[in-house]
């Protein structure tokens, strides 16, 4: 490795990205794995307690959560850690939700619209392509309009919103990603994540951590959320420290 | 104590899978005369008394329904 090479590393390394884990969380283990692939260090956050350990961005992993019981994401929304993520992501921190934390961060009122059963009421579970639409802090990496597969995998997952929500979302880019050839779960308007209108607060319902390595993953086109992250708070580091 | 029940439908432009997969059941069993089903949730809450019906209120619009997809009504039991 080169000098300066060591030093890009050693950046990316500095990097803290927090996991929440849930009681019922799943994919908290792939999430801080694909964190790690992508060059930053993962930070093991425990949904008890407030304590959020200096992290630069946050991810809500799919799964469970509190068992899906009341609505999915529902009771994670009002858990100890949601509180500082929630005030903290109103200043400015990035969060990425997958699949569950979708949910969450729909719960929580940060994103707008929410997810709903299925149409076809059947747990959908298979690789999917996804177009990109919105540049924000977790998609930079992509090409606009790059077309990506990645594991779906939800029984909830079918995004609605009223009229006038849906209408405004569109209106201001703020489609992050779209289902490309069938809809796994009946979304309006193939909606497969959106993002608030700063780009830091993001939800995708199809899990880009299960896509960022080639003996397990459908493609390593997940890889771009990670890379995506950690190049937008080295950027804002740099431009911050002049 | 007094009972308070707080019933959640889902709105009436958000579409009811399960209503609709129970309807096509009610369909299959010679039930014709069921012409549309919406399936929500009850919460039957017990409360000191006095009851503070506005506090049930933001129970239901915090917790126990989530107003974007979600109405709720509540019904003090006498």
């Amino acid at each position: 490795m080169t000098a300066s090479a060591q030093d890009v590393a050693g950046d990316l390394a500095d990097v803290r990205i927090g996991v929440v884990t849930f009681p019922g969380s799943l994919d908290d283990g792939d999430a801080a794995r694909a964190v790690r692939l992508a060059g930053g260090s993962p930070v093991a956050l425990w949904h008890g307690t407030h304590d959020l350990e200096a992290v630069d961005a946050v991810i809500l992993p799919g799964g469970f959560s509190y068992g899906d019981y009341l609505r999915a994401g529902a009771i994670a929304s009002f858990s100890p850690i949601m509180r500082e993520i929630i005030d903290a992501a109103r200043r400015g921190l990035p969060v990425l939700g997958i699949c569950n934390g979708f949910q969450v961060l729909c719960e929580a009122g940060l994103l707008p619209g929410a997810l709903t059963r299925n149409a076809h009421l059947h747990f959908r579970n298979r690789d999917q392509c996804l177009r990109i639409e919105a540049r924000t802090a977790w998609t930079g990496d992509f090409e606009p309009g790059a077309e990506i597969v990645v594991p779906v995998k939800n029984g909830e997952g079918r995004y609605v919103a009223g009229a006038e929500v849906l209408a405004a979302v569109e209106a201001e880019g703020r489609v992050l990603a779209r289902y490309v050839g069938a809809n796994p779960n009946g979304s309006s308007r193939d909606i497969a994540g959106v993002t608030d209108s700063t780009g830091r607060i993001v939800g995708l319902m199809p899990h880009p951590e299960h896509a960022v390595e080639a003996l397990t993953g459908p493609s390593t086109d997940g890889l771009g959320f990670f890379t995506s992250i950690l190049a937008s708070i080295l950027g804002a580091r740099a431009v911050s420290t002049g | 104590m007094t009972r308070v029940v707080v019933d959640v439908m889902l709105k009436t432009e958000i579409s009811d899978p399960q209503g609709q997969a129970v309807l096509s059941a009610l369909t299959k069993l010679g039930h014709q005369g069921v012409q549309a089903v919406r399936q929500g949730k009850r919460f039957e809450l017990e409360v000191t008394d006095p009851v503070d019906e506005a506090a049930i209120r933001q129970i239901a619009d915090t917790l126990l329904a989530n107003p974007v997809i979600e109405d709720f009504s509540v019904h003090v039991q006498t």
